[in-house]
């Protein structure tokens, strides 16, 4: 039995994939979310500053005026419990500045090409991800 | 012509987190409850996604420069560091305990509302916080 949800995130995959692949081929960065973003916050990344707001213009434009412009009944479904999102937060930020990438970056384009900082850090967010469910959400109840 | 391109991919980007549910933070939680109501639906996106970006980083290896003339991206040193090992952990506890990653939290952020902005404030806060955090880090290292 397939569940939908499953063909709509090789979809939405495939577009991530191909989005990445163009940024790389194209612009010759590769496309790590906290890597462009990081670089503007720290001014590490100050001379390519206008390409990395373009692409978070876009990030940001392109599924809000989508959801705008249809309607579609998005939700985030966020935890109501800003002081859980504010420690997420302070710890996505922090660490994947530490680490030098998230989930993009490391997790696709870093698995992508065989990198093994890009496994092994994949590795270690997995297991930690799924331990902080653990005991935020089953343990103490809290998300 | 850098930023169009940035701007494309960035919305390519981001309407693939949507359309793949990658910025509903319940389908990221569900992934990673491996104890409870398990959803594999991450595994497709992330297969999804590094399938045109292996073919991408293979066309790579042909060529010396991006199409706008950029340099590719050369690999890192493959040294597994403290920094990436401490640094994934840390953004994999904040990933599991709110469900966003940075290229989400900048997609939704339009339907996202107090919560996600909370969110995405506090993540540029851990960003601005980690080269100190960085320091503390490696002295400890060197102990």
């Amino acid at each position: 039995m397939i569940d939908p949800d499953w063909i709509w995130g090789l979809v939405g995959g495939l577009m991530i994939g191909a989005a990445a692949a163009l940024f790389l081929l194209v612009n010759g960065r590769i496309m790590g979310a906290s890597g462009i973003i990081g670089g503007l916050v720290d001014r590490s990344g100050w001379s390519t500053a206008v390409e990395r707001g373009a692409f978070l213009a876009g990030l940001l434009l392109v599924p809000g005026l989508f959801v705008l412009a249809t309607g579609a009944a998005a939700q985030t479904n966020l935890t109501g419990n800003l002081w859980a999102v504010i420690a997420a937060g302070l710890l996505v930020g922090i660490g994947t500045r530490l680490a030098n990438g998230c989930t993009s970056g490391h997790g696709v384009c870093g698995i992508s090409r065989f990198s093994l900082r890009g496994m092994v850090a994949t590795v270690f967010y997995l297991l930690a991800g799924g331990m902080a469910v653990v005991v935020f959400k089953h343990w103490l109840g809290v998300v | 012509m850098r930023a169009l391109f940035a701007f494309l991919a960035g919305g390519l980007f981001g309407a693939g987190l949507y359309v793949s549910g990658m910025t509903d933070t319940t389908k990221v939680q569900g992934w990673l409850d491996v104890f409870g109501a398990w959803d594999p639906t991450l595994a497709f996106v992330l297969g999804g996604a590094i399938l045109p970006m292996a073919l991408a980083w293979n066309v790579t290896t042909r060529r010396a420069r991006a199409a706008l003339g950029t340099e590719f991206p050369g690999r890192p040193a493959p040294r597994i560091g403290h920094n990436l090992v401490v640094g994934s952990v840390l953004f994999g506890a904040g990933w599991g305990l709110a469900g966003l990653c940075p290229g989400p939290a900048v997609a939704s952020l339009f339907w996202g509302g107090t919560g996600g902005l909370v969110f995405l404030v506090a993540m540029l806060a851990g960003m601005l916080a980690a080269p100190p955090v960085r320091n503390r880090i490696d002295r400890l290292a060197t102990l």
